[in-house]
């Protein structure tokens, strides 16, 4: 309650501060009664309430950290591996719930073949190979990992161009009805589901695209790329147009009145004082296809490869996950080490929107300070 | 001159060409997926059962898997993110250490990939609350809650969508004029009473646009309840909470990507997706109308 | 009536927004039953003290306060004062009109209702007799389940005096009060003001000399966060003492 007890209403301090005058005071008897501070149980307690609900959103996240990483940690800990893996044991396995009606018959496999061997140690989980359901389960992270950076540096190179060019084009140039064809199409987009997406990508676009590039593999790592985009454009468009709308007009005024063009304007006035936010836009949308799922388990073809070819099946470290944790055993290696990847994903999404707050902070600064 | 303005005009002409870009996807996705479920989408598809293996039939259990879904995960998440906007715009002061991590908090919530979220319903909710509740009750022999069902994925689903109503709830907090509070604190009215009859009714559409955003949001994603609740294909509906439950987007997944002939249920999945993008879109799109008449209101 | 003591006095009052100090050791004694007028140009501290009487800057962070308000010769600043008793006490009328987006009978029964009255029969009765007190009654009687924005700006503000008056407060502070109003409807609140003063304790900011000249029976003039002059208003506009008050009444600035 410690933490409760730091907050206190701006009425509160204020009569701290005043509080040295108690004492030389001549009260006027009535009024006085009338006025004497009472205690309001309701209205402390409402207060408190709130308090305590509005930490929810910490205490989840603090959550998040700890169930996540707890899953993950027994791949460190080997000893309370053996351990935990007594009380697990005795659980059902989830497995089986719906194994029956998986295609993947090597799932079931699993099941009988686990129990202990295949140990997640650090030389395993560099390795090139990702082969989790096996006599000998490799656990080599290397191919996944790749393979998410190559499906988001896809995504990403595709996005941040397009986006940027139209937030500049809403902010800058366009025509009123183009402005209101633009933004609500943005918005779908947004709103657009990512299985969506996805479906979109592996029943049209990879169809379209093998026959057009004539790629060998129908589905890719960029084909999931560019359907990737189509979820990160809306992120990096809507923060850069965010951003470009905030430049101070005394700066464009300036500029215009120096006799630059609008373009000109455009390019080296606005672009330029909306640095931090276009940066931290990009970052946003690196963190939105990292970690993004459905997209990707649709239409990369999901082959944990490892090779630097963009036009080979991937798989990432998100569809990894989401592939292959119903199939599992609870307190398997395999389980662990599928947190261990939750894990990853989720230390790198955070500390690149933590980066990304910083420098929307350090813009919103700026304009508090009168530029 | 001439060559400023050719670079002039192809840098209009660049940035044009890329929100053109933009729209033309938007209507390529839309177009497709409407051309490709109209002649699916019957009467008899949203009211129908899956028969001869999915491959026939309708997709109501999933409709209405997604509707419950989205009901519980409202009734969770709706009062405690209404809640901290409230505490964020009314009680929170500027200078002090705790609104500002419950705004971190938020935030981080919201970039939190949903498959992360997915592992935390299942390390959490599943693994910790749930086979903690069936130690308590049953010694830990049934395994009643300590497996996927609907409450966890809902619980799950209402945390990813929180950060979404107290951003929704808070501006339409802060759109109401200062003066109004300022009017009920002159008479006489505490702290609470002005949030219970001035602020609150004041942002009641807000409210709403927040739940409609999250719903919209909770009924689009899938990876969170991959693991946690969701299933291929029930027989019955679910009655209880601690029953899994089918999908509108876990289907349109299967259907494509794991159904054994998925060149025959085309037509399904399609209509299957149009139905869920016609979901969707209703939802956002009174929002997005309900937000236009907030916005409204608060400059009067 | 009148008492021995002033209803409210203020010694030695500033009020800091964080380092920016925006009223310089005000010390007033605003008589009982009367109509006090504060004047000065724009940014001058008058609205600021005015709001320092309720407690109302309390919902400004970062304010800080130094010296007294006395009410009744009780410290409004002390610790153990109940700030919301305090403003059912001290009524406040603002600038910008601002009904509650709510009927204008649930307007007036705003405040009876939030300190318990439930009684329809009371609850009508307040309504009504705060209605007559703010000559407003005969116009809307009729269709008190109308909102209370769909009203004209004039009436407006006389519902919300009708408001303030229904929680029975002792003085009212009003923050200019007829600046958005039209001429009718401004000297429709001036002559309600000057009914009032016979019941309440009434402190008023005005930008308009002749409103202050015309209202009141106090003026106060203020200057850069000072009380320059405090006299009768006669007294003030005729033979000011201080030469800034005649620069300012003379129309020599602000």
């Amino acid at each position: 309650m410690n933490a409760l007890g730091s907050v206190e209403t701006s009425e509160n301090r204020q009569t701290e501060i005043n509080s040295h005058n108690i004492g030389e005071k001549k009260y006027g008897g009535n009024t006085r009664s009338l006025l004497r501070k009472r205690f309001r149980i309701g209205e402390f307690l409402v207060e408190k309430f709130i308090t305590v609900v509005a930490l929810i959103s910490f205490v989840m996240i603090i959550l998040i950290f700890v169930f996540v990483f707890r899953e993950a940690s027994p791949i460190f800990l080997s000893k309370e591996q053996d351990a935990s893996m007594v009380i697990e044991e005795e659980q059902e396995t989830y497995g089986e719930i719906d194994g029956t009606l998986r295609v993947t018959t090597s799932g079931k496999s699993s099941l009988e073949t686990s129990g202990g061997e295949g140990k997640g140690t650090l030389k395993n989980l560099i390795g090139t190979t990702w082969q989790p359901i096996s006599e000998q389960p490799k656990y080599g992270l290397l191919p996944l990992i790749v393979g998410s950076f190559k499906v988001t540096i896809v995504a990403v190179l595709f996005a941040t161009p397009i986006a940027l060019l139209a937030a500049l084009f809403t902010a800058m140039f366009a025509p009123k009805w183009a402005k209101e064809v633009l933004k609500p199409s943005i918005e779908i987009l947004a709103g657009f589901p990512s299985v969506v997406i996805g479906f979109f990508a592996l029943i049209v676009m990879a169809t379209v695209f093998q026959n057009f590039f004539g790629f060998e593999y129908r589905l890719n790592a960029f084909l999931g790329g560019i359907a990737l985009s189509l979820a990160v454009i809306p992120i990096i468009f809507t923060v850069t147009e965010d951003s470009l709308s905030r430049v101070p007009k005394v700066l464009t005024e300036a500029s215009f009145a120096l006799g630059a063009t609008k373009w000109q304007t455009a390019i080296f006035v606005v672009f330029p004082a909306a640095t931090p936010g276009i940066f931290a836009a990009i970052l946003l949308g690196i963190g939105r296809a990292f970690g993004e799922t459905m997209i990707v388990m649709m239409a990369t073809g999901n082959a944990a490869i490892f090779s630097v070819n963009f036009f080979e099946p991937v798989r990432t470290m998100s569809a990894t996950i989401g592939a292959e944790m119903a199939e599992v055993i609870f307190g398997d290696t395999h389980y662990n080490i599928l947190f261990l990847i939750g894990s990853i994903l989720f230390i790198f999404t955070f500390t690149l929107n933590a980066i990304a707050e910083v420098f929307i902070r350090q813009r919103l600064m700026k304009r508090f300070q009168g530029l | 001159m001439t060559r400023k303005i050719l670079i002039g005009n192809s840098v209009i002409g660049i940035s044009a060409m890329s929100a053109l870009i933009i729209v033309l996807a938007v209507l390529i996705i839309m177009v497709d997926i409407v051309v490709g479920g109209w002649s699916t989408l019957s009467w008899e598809f949203l009211i129908g059962e899956p028969k001869e293996g999915m491959t026939e039939g309708g997709i109501f259990p999933a409709i209405f898997g997604t509707f419950l879904l989205v009901i519980i995960m409202s009734i969770a998440g709706l009062p405690v993110g209404t809640i901290t906007a409230i505490y964020l715009s009314e009680y929170a002061s500027q200078q002090s250490i705790l609104p500002r991590i419950i705004r971190f908090a938020v935030n981080t919530l919201a970039g939190v990939p949903a498959i992360v979220f997915g592992l935390f319903g299942l390390g959490f909710f599943i693994q910790f609350v749930g086979n903690g509740l069936d130690k308590l009750f049953t010694g830990g022999i049934e395994l009643k809650w300590g497996q996927p069902n609907i409450l966890w994925a809902s619980m799950t689903m209402a945390l990813l969508t929180l950060p979404v109503v107290i951003v929704s709830v808070e501006e339409a907090i802060r759109a109401i004029p200062r003066e109004q509070r300022e009017a009920s604190l002159a008479l006489g009215a505490t702290k609470w009473q002005t949030i219970w009859k001035v602020v609150l009714p004041h942002s009641f559409t807000g409210i709403l646009t927040g739940g409609i955003l999250a719903v919209s949001r909770g009924a689009g994603e899938v990876a969170p309840i991959l693991f946690t609740g969701a299933a291929y294909f029930l027989p019955k509906l679910p009655n209880s909470l601690s029953d899994q439950f089918m999908e509108l987007g876990y289907h349109i997944y299967i259907m494509s990507t794991q159904s054994p002939d998925v060149e025959a249920t085309r037509g399904i999945q399609y209509a299957t997706t149009l139905v869920l993008l016609l979901l969707t879109f209703t939802l956002n799109f009174s929002a997005i109308f309900l937000r236009y008449k907030i916005r409204k209101t608060s400059t009067l | 009536m009148e008492k021995d003591y002033p209803k409210i006095q203020t010694v030695g009052l500033s009020l800091f927004y964080g380092t920016k100090q925006a009223l310089h050791n005000v010390s007033i004694k605003i008589p009982s039953h009367h109509v006090t007028a504060l004047i000065g140009p724009s940014g001058c501290g008058k609205s600021t003290f005015l709001r320092s009487l309720n407690r109302m800057n309390d919902l400004i962070e970062d304010v800080r306060i130094e010296g007294k308000v006395e009410i009744d010769q009780i410290d409004i600043y002390n610790g153990s004062i109940d700030v919301v008793e305090l403003r059912k006490k001290v009524g406040m009328i603002f600038q910008k009109s601002n009904p509650f987006p709510k009927s204008i009978y649930d307007n007036v029964a705003y405040g009876p209702r939030i300190n318990g009255i439930k009684d329809k029969r009371i609850l009508d009765d307040i309504v009504e007799r705060s209605l007559r007190r703010a000559a407003l009654w005969d116009e809307v009687k009729d269709d008190l389940k109308k909102s209370g924005l769909a009203l004209s700006g004039g009436q407006q503000q006389r519902l919300c005096i009708a408001r303030a008056l229904a929680v029975d407060p002792e003085i009212l502070l009003m923050d200019e009060p007829a600046s958005a109003l039209d001429p009718i409807a401004t000297s429709k609140i001036e002559e309600l003001i000057y009914e009032l003063k016979e019941n309440y304790t009434i402190v008023i900011v005005t930008h308009n000399m002749q409103q202050a000249a015309r209202v009141s029976d106090f003026t106060a003039f203020f200057y850069l966060g000072e009380l320059i002059e405090f006299d009768e208003t006669k007294r003030l506009f005729t033979s000011p003492a201080k030469k800034q008050t005649e620069d300012y009444i003379t129309g020599r600035f602000g």
